[in-house]
C-alpha cells in the first residue's frame, strides 16, 4: 500500500554519532503506537549537510527539514506534523540552505537541469487570460521598445543578442530584421511559422497553447522594428487547442489596446490574423506558406528573391518561427548582453527540445545551447527504458540524421551537429535504442517525405520515391551491395538539385544511416539479418497473414 | 449553416479560400467538399473552378469523398511508429471492418493515416475528429471506439 | 491603454496570482496542453472541480495551465499554498484528483505515490 509520507532520517556518521539511531527507533514505536506503519516510510539516508545540526529529519512531501533533535521531540513531531498535517515550527529549519537540501533531495532531474525562458510561463499562467500574462511582466517589453527605443535600436540589440531562428535554418534573426527593414516598399508584413510539421516536434504547439501572448509581443516588436501594420500566424489545421487559445489571446490583447490602433498613445499600429493550414508538411516552407496564405497549393519557389525582399502578395515580409518570437520579449528585457552570456560562441540563448521515443522521461525540455546529448538523454530524460542499451538520437525531423551513441558527448550547437551530418532542425529528438532497425527508421523518415512532397520537381518527386523503393526492397531482403553506392548518389543528386529545403534535406536520414551505420546496411543485404529484430524476409505472398500486411505496408 | 450563410461570412478576398473549405467541409455531416461546393466557391471568390479543385486536392485534411462521422486519423510518423503505432492501426482495422481510407458501413467512422501531429510525447497518438488521444493500447482504443458508438447514438 | 494602466494591471494580477490578501487558500493548476489532454487532463480537471463543489471549499481555486513539459507523467497538476513549496503531482487519474482534494487540500496531507516534484514557491 502506497505511503503518504515519506520521512528521511540521516544516518550518515555524524548523526549517528548524534544519537540518531535512538531518534529512529523511538520515532518507529511512536508510529506503530498510532498505527501508522502503513501511511508513513522511514528512509534512511547518507548524508544530507549540515552536520553540527544534526540529528536531522526530512518529511516529504511536505518539504519540511527538522534539525537537532531530541527524541522528546518525536512524539510531537508525530502527533503535530504526521497525524494533525501541522510541521513543529520551533523545530523546522526553513533558511535558503535548508530549501536547497530539500529540493535537492526529491528532484526528478528532468526539471533541475533546464533553464527555462521560453517556456517559463508554460505550466505557470492560464494562457487564457492575459491579465496573467500581464502579472509576470508581459507587454512590458513592447511597452519598452515603443516608449524608449528607436526601431534601428531594436535591431541591434537582436543582432548582438546573437538569437538564431529556431525554425531549422538558424539563421540570425536580428540580420534577417534588418534586411527586411531595408528592402524597399512602404508595405510590409510580419509572418509566425507556426506549421510545425517535422515528426517529433512539438514545441511551437506548446508554446502556443500556453503563453500565446508571447508570441503576440513578439511579432509586435518585430513588426515596430521593421515597419510593419499586420501580422499573420500560420497555424496547421491538426492543432486546434493551439488556434482556440491564440484566437482567445488576439481577441483579449485587442480589447486591453495592445494590439489595434495607436498602442501605448505611440503612433504605432499593429494587428494580427490567424491563418491555418490544411494538412500539408511542405507549407512550413517559406514560400510555400506564403503561398498558402494567398489561397494557392502551397508549393515552393526558387529563391531568390528571399520572402524579406518579395513574399506576401510580393511585399517584404519577415517570417520567423513561433519559438523565436517567444525569445524576443526575454531578450529587450533584460538585455542582449544577458542573453548572449548563455549558449555557446556560436549558439547563444536557449533551445527548446522535444524529447520522445525510447526514453524514460519524454516531453520539452529546454536548455542552454552546448548541453551533450548524453546530458539530455540520460540526466534529462532519465535513460533508457527496460535497460536497454542506447543506440543513437535522430535529431532535425526528415531533414536531420542521427547520432550514434559513441557521440553522445557531442556538445547541442549549430555546428557541432553540422559536423556530423546532422542539423540542429526545429527542436525534435527521437531517442532509438538496441531495437530500432536504422535501416527501417530511414526508410519511414522517406516514406513521410515522399508523401508530403509537393510534387513540383523531379529530383524530389521521382528521386525521393526512388530511394524510397531502393530502401524498401533492402528492408525486406532483396538489396544488392550495389544499392549502397546508388542510395549515396542519388542522395546527393537530390540535395544538390532539389527546388526547396524539403527536397534538399530529405535524403538526410539515409546518408546519416549510412555513414554510422553502414554494416547494418550490410547485413540486411548479404545476410539478409536485421539485428534489431525488426525486419521481414523472405516472406511469401501466402504467408502473409492480415497483420503482418499491414505491419509490412505502414 | 447553409453554405450561402457560410460563403457570406467571408469576404470574396481569395486568401480567405482555406478557411472557406475548412467550415463548408465542417458544416457538412459526411465530413466532405461536393463538387457543388467547390463550384459556389469558384463563383463565390471569382476563380476558375479548377483552381479550386487543384487546392482542394493539394491538402490532405480536405476530402472529395464522403467520411464518417467520425474521422480517425492515426499518426504512422517516426516516433509513433518507433511506440507501436502498427498494433494500434492493426487493431482499428480489426475492430471497425475496414481498411485505411474506407468508411464503416454505419456511416460512422473513417480509418485515416495522418502524418505527426505533435503529441509525440504520449506515442502512440490519434485524433478524432478535433479530439486528440494518447499514450494507445490496442485495449485502450476498443474502448474509445466503444464509446464513440454510445455518443452516437 | 497608457504605460501607467499596464502597470496598474500588472500589480493587482500579480497578487491574484499570488494568493495573496487571503482570496485563496489553495490554488490547482492543471496542465491542459494537448499532451495532457490526449492523456486524460480533461477528466482530471473535472474531478477536481466536482470534488471541491461537492465538499463546498470556498477557498480553493482550480484553474489551468499550458503544457507541463513532461508528457510521460502526464496528466500533471500543481497545488499551490501560502507558505508552502509547490506539490506537483504526475500520473493522475480522476480518482487520484479526488484523493488529492480529500486528504492534501482539506487535511494537508499530500498523496506521496503521485509527487513528482517539489519545488519552492
Amino acid at each position: 500500500m502506497p505511503k503518504r509520507l515519506d520521512i528521511l532520517v540521516c544516518s550518515g556518521a555524524a548523526c549517528i554519532s548524534n544519537d540518531s539511531t535512538t531518534i529512529k527507533n523511538k520515532l518507529q514505536a511512536v508510529l506503530k503506537e498510532h498505527n501508522l506503519e502503513d501511511e508513513v516510510a522511514i528512509v534512511e539516508t547518507g548524508c544530507m549537510g549540515p552536520c553540527e545540526l544534526g540529528p536531522v529529519m526530512l518529511v516529504y512531501p511536505d518539504g519540511v527539514f527538522y534539525i537537532k533533535l531530541k527524541e522528546s521531540d518525536v512524539e510531537e513531531i508525530v502527533k503535530e506534523h504526521v497525524i494533525k498535517g501541522r510541521p513543529v515550527k520551533r523545530l523546522q529549519w526553513t533558511t535558503p540552505e535548508a530549501r536547497r537540501i530539500v529540493e535537492e533531495k526529491k528532484q526528478i532531474p528532468f526539471f533541475e537541469k533546464q533553464l527555462k525562458i521560453v517556456l517559463s510561463n508554460c505550466g505557470k499562467i492560464d494562457p487564457e487570460n492575459i491579465e496573467e500574462y500581464i502579472a509576470v511582466g508581459g507587454y512590458e517589453a513592447l511597452a519598452k521598445v515603443l516608449t524608449e527605443m528607436t526601431p534601428e535600436q531594436v535591431i541591434e540589440e537582436m543582432i548582438n543578442s546573437g538569437l538564431r531562428g529556431r525554425g531549422g535554418a538558424g539563421f540570425p534573426t536580428g540580420i534577417k530584421w534588418k534586411v527586411t527593414r531595408e528592402s524597399a516598399g512602404d508595405e510590409k508584413f510580419v509572418v509566425c511559422n507556426g506549421d510545425e510539421g517535422d515528426p517529433g516536434a512539438f514545441m511551437d504547439r506548446a508554446i502556443l497553447e500556453g503563453d500565446p501572448h508571447s508570441v503576440i509581443e513578439g511579432m509586435a516588436i518585430a513588426a515596430y522594428a521593421i515597419g510593419a501594420k499586420q501580422g499573420y500566424v500560420y497555424v496547421r489545421a491538426e492543432y486546434p487547442l493551439a488556434i482556440k487559445r491564440l484566437e482567445k489571446a488576439i481577441q483579449q490583447a485587442r480589447k486591453y489596446g495592445l494590439l489595434g490602433n495607436n498602442i501605448f498613445e505611440t503612433s504605432f499600429s499593429f494587428d494580427i490574423e490567424i491563418r491555418i493550414g490544411a494538412g500539408a508538411f511542405v507549407c512550413g516552407e517559406e514560400t510555400a506558406l506564403i503561398a498558402s496564405i494567398e489561397g494557392k497549393r502551397g508549393q515552393p519557389r526558387p529563391k531568390p528573391p528571399f520572402p524579406a525582399q518579395k513574399g506576401l502578395w510580393g511585399k517584404p515580409t519577415l517570417i520567423n518561427n513561433v519559438e523565436t518570437f517567444a525569445n524576443v520579449r526575454h531578450i529587450i528585457l533584460n538585455g542582449s548582453k544577458w542573453f548572449a552570456s548563455i549558449g555557446t560562441e556560436t549558439s547563444k540563448g536557449t533551445k527548446v527540445f522535444a524529447l520522445s521515443g525510447k526514453v524514460n522521461n519524454t516531453g520539452l525540455v529546454e536548455v542552454p545551447m552546448g548541453i551533450t546529448i548524453r546530458e539530455l538523454v540520460f540526466d534529462i530524460g532519465g535513460g533508457i527504458p527496460d535497460n536497454k542499451k542506447f543506440k543513437a538520437v535522430q535529431i532535425g525531423g526528415p531533414s536531420g540524421g542521427c547520432v550514434p551513441a559513441e557521440y553522445a558527448d557531442t556538445p547541442i550547437d549549430y555546428e557541432s551537429l553540422k559536423k556530423l551530418g546532422t542539423i540542429m532542425g526545429s527542436g525534435g529528438v527521437i531517442v532509438l535504442d538496441e531495437d530500432t532497425c536504422m535501416v527501417n527508421l530511414a526508410k519511414f523518415f522517406l516514406d513521410f517525405t515522399v508523401e508530403e512532397s509537393c510534387g513540383q520537381c523531379v529530383p524530389c518527386r521521382i528521386g525521393l520515391k526512388h530511394l524510397y523503393d531502393i530502401l524498401d526492397r533492402i528492408t525486406k531482403g532483396h538489396g544488392k551491395m550495389e544499392d549502397l553506392e546508388t542510395l549515396e548518389k542519388l542522395g546527393e543528386e537530390i540535395r544538390r538539385t532539389s527546388l526547396c529545403g524539403l527536397g534538399q534535406s530529405a535524403p538526410n536520414p539515409v546518408l546519416s544511416t549510412l555513414r554510422y551505420f553502414r554494416d547494418e546496411y550490410i547485413e540486411h543485404i548479404k545476410d539478409k539479418k536485421c539485428r534489431a529484430g525488426v525486419c521481414q524476409f523472405e516472406v511469401k505472398e501466402e504467408e502473409v497473414s492480415l497483420e503482418e500486411k499491414l505491419k509490412g505496408i505502414i | 449553416m447553409t453554405r450561402e450563410e457560410i460563403l457570406n461570412k467571408y469576404g470574396k478576398s481569395k486568401d480567405n479560400l482555406l478557411y472557406i473549405l475548412h467550415d463548408i467541409q465542417d458544416n457538412n455531416p459526411r465530413h466532405y467538399l461536393t463538387e457543388e461546393d467547390l463550384r459556389a466557391v469558384a463563383n463565390w471568390l471569382n476563380l476558375p473552378y479548377s483552381y479550386v479543385h487543384g487546392v482542394a486536392t493539394f491538402y490532405s485534411m480536405f476530402s472529395l469523398k464522403p467520411r464518417g462521422k467520425y474521422i480517425i486519423r492515426v499518426c504512422e510518423s517516426p516516433t509513433c511508429h518507433l511506440m507501436g503505432s502498427s498494433d494500434v492501426i492493426v487493431e482499428l482495422v480489426k475492430t471497425l471492418g475496414i481498411g485505411i481510407g474506407e468508411t464503416t458501413k454505419d456511416e460512422l467512422f473513417t480509418l485515416e493515416l495522418t502524418s505527426c501531429i505533435g503529441v509525440c510525447g504520449v506515442a502512440p497518438a490519434m485524433m478524432i475528429n478535433e479530439e486528440v488521444y494518447g499514450n494507445l493500447t490496442p485495449e485502450k482504443v476498443k474502448q474509445i471506439i466503444e464509446e464513440k458508438r454510445r455518443e452516437s447514438k | 491603454m497608457k504605460l501607467e494602466d499596464l502597470r496598474k494591471i500588472r500589480e493587482k494580477a500579480e497578487k491574484e496570482l499570488k494568493l495573496r490578501e487571503g482570496k485563496a487558500r489553495v490554488k490547482i493548476v492543471v496542465g491542459m496542453g494537448t499532451s495532457g489532454i490526449a492523456a486524460g487532463a480533461r477528466e482530471v480537471l473535472k474531478a477536481f472541480i466536482d470534488e471541491v463543489e461537492k465538499r463546498n471549499l470556498q477557498d480553493v481555486i482550480v484553474t489551468q495551465s499550458g503544457e507541463k513539459g513532461l508528457s510521460s507523467h502526464e496528466p500533471i497538476a500543481e497545488v499551490w499554498e501560502e507558505g508552502k513549496p509547490i506539490v506537483v503531482y504526475g500520473n493522475l487519474t480522476p480518482d487520484a484528483a479526488r484523493r488529492i482534494v480529500a486528504e492534501h487540500i482539506v487535511n494537508g496531507n499530500p498523496v506521496t505515490e503521485y509527487v513528482i516534484e517539489v519545488k519552492e514557491a
